[in-house]
């Protein structure tokens, strides 16, 4: 009994472990992807070369982190299999098909394109260049779609019916890829993905502008990045709350989690700031609290009543800590963004936006907080569903395969190794990338062949122009 | 009943497979061959000829996986608890192998350790495919949908026989790839290799083939019954041919002809063992129909793969198009 118990830890810890790093790379790429379309849209139709620059240092920097959602992406379409076999073959029928499609029509359309994108530009010419550029693009956010539509009928599912050998069978696959949480995780997700991106893209220029505030590329990607965080942040609060709201209605349990409700709260419940939950008490202790606030933004009414964890059974509750802070980091990371949004937006009106030194410092220390924001934000997400695979329908437990510790630990430890140490050298890499200004024709790469035809020298870039 | 569904997608899963072994086979091939280049200039020339289509080409093999697990889920529960350290250790090596194609270009001082990453990723892949094959052809021992075999059973002479034969069969698909795309001291380096690693793939699907019945004396008796009559009789002429113009073209100088011929092998050898196969997913056991998933999957799926492949395989082809060709040793977006 130990020993399978044993088991299911740690294979969740290493879907959890494999899935956290997957998705840091295709958060990045799927916000590159489409800044870089913008690019090279831009530069062909302005003819101005700061944005080709801009193209060009961006574009290496994708090919990297590309490479490596590609890799970590492979092993998740047979984590399925390996570990959570039972889960494979009750959900297959239903969730198969969504993710053949994610193969075949998003997989298939980057991997096609990416070639061409990335080197052939002297060989198709510049309009078929831009048109494989724009696939790539369309080929991320489709991927992204697919997939979510999977993870969100885990979260709320519809659409299905059960067959005598206890596998989840499909009736309505409108029902099934439209299902309740599909609209909101993937509005509140894409757009996390150009957040986190765009703040990368600041961080960046702001470090290049503390050295030099001249160069007409940095300050492109300093404005663009501005003018994502100014408009997107606002509208990623509003889809959070639109998301909060809807996950009220189909996963209340999770809700009380991240609000840290063990009690139920007949007239109005508080907003909880801060505290430690206790599950094993279940209260939440050295809690600062906002009296009724909670209702306000859940229910939009100070005194609407609000259940708590008290009215669902002990074994149906997930972790409540982590819920609760991971919600916590992410919301308080969002707060951030909107206030860096704002300042750059004011800095901007004002003519000082490329002068103002504490605003490129702010923006070089919140340059990697998006990817801390979409890991905590999943890890709400998932940790929330938990104890079940498909909520309140098939529990983790009972997804686990046939699998025993020993290997999943010898597999797990294997993960971790290997993952450390080949994506901290790419991470090694792109940051020295990020470190060359955007003018340097060679990103920290020493010898190999380069193609410059084309690209106008490296002076230019530095012409004079007036400020814009 | 209009259309037998699970027969129509074991066909299309077969095809991704093959078409995976095919492509994939050969940018594997060419690391695998990476420590025979003599020089650095050669190895980035090897590498490049590539670059642009490695990731396609991987993608076959998300389909196969993803497609099993949509239309015999069943299929691909059971096999991967079977093959469960075989299939991790590809994942893994495959992620070495991956990073390598960008990370070399990054660093002059940890080149050398990509080289090997990108060696031993691609070499360790393909083993672990060759032996994943043996282990199926074995069988897999299940009971009441579960997999109920223990943690090395795929471990066997004859599963690290199949798994050497892969490797050496991926490495004359790459030795005949890279004579395809290059000039010069490569292309010729390469041809010497292709003779001896081309005799030694055939030897060593003699040896699967002979082997092959002591595994399970139905996959013989399958040659010589009726469906399989009929594929039986020829398979030893599309043989002979494609040997002959391995060697013929190996010995001219031929640019496509000894790798299209390689490629022929594989297609041969892939059909007979489907002949060995069907109408088996999971031998010896579970049928194609046992592990297909309800008609309502089948056929969701189908409707856009019907539409999908043949314009996945239409822009692939126009990729390959676009970098068609003899390599220039100095091209690349580096
Ligand atoms: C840059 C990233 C980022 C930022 C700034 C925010 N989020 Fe978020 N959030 C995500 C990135 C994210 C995510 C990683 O993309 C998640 C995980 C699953 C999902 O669909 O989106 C998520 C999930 C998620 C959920 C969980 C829904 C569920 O599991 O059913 C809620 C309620 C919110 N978010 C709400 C918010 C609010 C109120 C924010 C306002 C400050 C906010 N998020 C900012
Ligand atoms: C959209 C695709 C996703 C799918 C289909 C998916 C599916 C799953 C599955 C099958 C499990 C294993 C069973 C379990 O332990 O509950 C799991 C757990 C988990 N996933 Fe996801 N997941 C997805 C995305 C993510 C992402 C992007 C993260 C990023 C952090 C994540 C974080 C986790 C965590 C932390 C767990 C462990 C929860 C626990 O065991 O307590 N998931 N998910
Ligand atoms: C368990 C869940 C997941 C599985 C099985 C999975 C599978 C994969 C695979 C196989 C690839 C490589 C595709 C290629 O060969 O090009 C990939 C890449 C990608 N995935 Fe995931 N993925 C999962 C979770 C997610 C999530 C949660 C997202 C985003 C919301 C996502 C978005 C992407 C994108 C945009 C790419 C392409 C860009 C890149 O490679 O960086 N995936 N994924």
């Amino acid at each position: 009994m130990l020993s399978s118990f044993d088991a299911e830890i740690l294979a969740r810890f290493q879907f959890a472990f494999t899935i956290s790093f997957h998705i840091i790379f295709p958060a990045f790429s799927i916000g590159l992807a489409s800044f870089l379309a913008v690019l090279n849209a831009a530069w062909l139709y302005t003819g101005d070369n700061a944005y080709r620059i801009v193209f060009d240092y961006w574009k290496k920097i994708f090919a990297v982190a590309f490479g490596m959602g590609v890799v970590s992406g492979i092993v998740m379409s047979y984590q399925f299999g390996t570990n959570w076999s039972e889960y494979a073959d009750k959900t297959g029928p239903v969730l198969g098909p969504l993710m053949a499609y994610e193969v075949l029509s998003a997989f298939f359309l980057e991997a096609g394109f990416l070639g061409i994108m990335l080197f052939g530009r002297e060989k198709v010419g510049n309009g078929l260049h831009m048109f494989a550029t724009a696939m790539v693009a369309g080929g991320t956010l489709m991927s992204a779609t697919w997939i979510l539509s999977v993870n969100s009928w885990m979260q709320t599912p519809a659409g299905y019916s059960m067959n005598d050998v206890g596998q989840f069978v499909p009736e309505d696959w409108w029902a099934i890829i439209f299902n309740p949480s599909f609209p909101y995780r993937l509005v509140h997700m894409v757009l996390a993905a150009y957040l986190t991106t765009a703040f990368v893209v600041a961080g960046v220029a702001g470090w290049h502008l503390l050295k030099d505030r001249e160069n007409k590329a940095t300050r492109k990607m300093f404005s663009m990045a501005m003018w994502m965080a100014l408009i997107v942040t606002p509208l990623q609060i509003g889809a959070g709350d639109a998301h909060g709201i809807n996950t009220l209605e189909h996963q209340p349990t999770k809700i009380m989690a991240m609000e840290g409700h063990f009690d139920s709260h007949p007239d109005g419940a508080p907003l909880i700031l801060f505290g430690i939950p206790n599950q094993e008490e279940k209260r939440v202790d050295y809690a600062i609290e906002i009296p009724k606030l909670s209702s306000l933004i859940l229910k939009h009414d100070l005194n609407a009543p609000l259940n708590g964890l008290d009215t669902v059974p002990d074994e149906d509750e997930p972790p409540v800590a982590i819920v609760f802070f991971s919600f916590r980091v992410m919301v308080g990371i969002g707060f951030a963004m909107l206030g860096i949004g704002l300042w750059g937006g004011i800095q901007r009106w004002r003519g000082r936006l490329y002068d103002t030194k504490w605003l490129h410092r702010a923006a070089v220390v919140m340059g990697p907080m998006g990817f801390v924001a979409v890991l905590a934000g999943w890890i709400t997400t998932e940790v929330g569903r938990q104890p079940f695979t498909v909520y309140g329908l098939l529990r983790t437990s009972e997804s686990l395969g046939p699998v025993a510790a020993p290997a999943v630990a010898a597999s797990l430890i294997a993960f971790i190794i290997v993952y450390f140490f080949v994506f901290g050298a790419g991470t090694f890499y792109i940051l020295r990338m990020m470190g060359k200004d955007p003018a340097s024709p060679r990103l920290g790469l020493r010898d190999g062949p380069i193609r410059t035809a084309g690209i106008t020298p490296v002076q230019q870039t530095h012409d004079a122009h007036p400020a814009e | 009943m209009e259309f037998d569904l699970a027969f129509i997608w074991a066909g299309i899963i077969a095809f991704a497979v093959l078409t995976y072994v095919v492509l994939d086979g050969f940018d594997l091939g060419v690391g695998i061959l990476f420590p025979f280049a003599h020089t650095k200039k050669d190895r980035d020339t090897m590498m490049n000829s590539v670059a642009p289509i490695w990731d396609g080409n991987e993608t076959w093999l998300v389909l196969g996986g993803g497609g099993l697990f949509a239309v015999f889920p069943l299929a691909y529960a059971v096999v991967m608890s079977a093959l469960y350290m075989p299939i991790i250790l590809m994942l893994l090596a495959l992620v070495f192998r991956g990073v390598a194609f960008e990370y070399r270009w990054r660093t002059e001082r940890w080149k050398k350790v990509w080289d090997i990453a990108f060696f031993g990723g691609s070499t360790v892949a393909a083993l672990c495919q060759g032996i994943a094959l043996g282990a199926l052809v074995q069988g897999i021992a299940v009971t009441d949908r579960h997999y109920s075999g223990g943690w090395w059973d795929w471990l066997t002479p004859f599963s690290m026989l199949t798994g050497i034969a892969v490797v050496i069969g991926y490495a004359l698909l790459g030795a005949t790839w890279i004579m395809m795309k290059t000039d010069g001291a490569v292309h010729h380096r390469m041809r010497d290799l292709a003779k001896p690693l081309a005799i030694a793939t055939l030897v060593f699907i003699a040896l699967v083939s002979v082997w092959t019945p002591f595994q399970n004396p139905i996959y013989f008796e399958r040659w010589f019954t009726m469906p399989g009559m009929l594929i039986t009789l020829p398979v030893p002429l599309f043989m002979a041919f494609a040997v002959y113009k391995l060697f013929h073209g190996i010995a001219n100088g031929r640019d496509v002809a000894p790798f299209l011929a390689s490629m022929a092998l594989f297609v041969i050898s892939f059909i007979g063992i489907g002949i060995s196969f069907y109408p088996m997913m999971v031998p010896p056991s579970l049928t194609i129909w046992d592990v297909a998933a309800p008609d309502s999957s089948l056929k969701f799926a189908l409707v856009g793969t019907v539409v999908l492949v043949p314009l996945i395989l239409g822009y692939t082809a126009y990729a390959y198009w676009v970098f068609r060709g003899k390599l220039d040793p100095e091209a690349g977006y580096h």
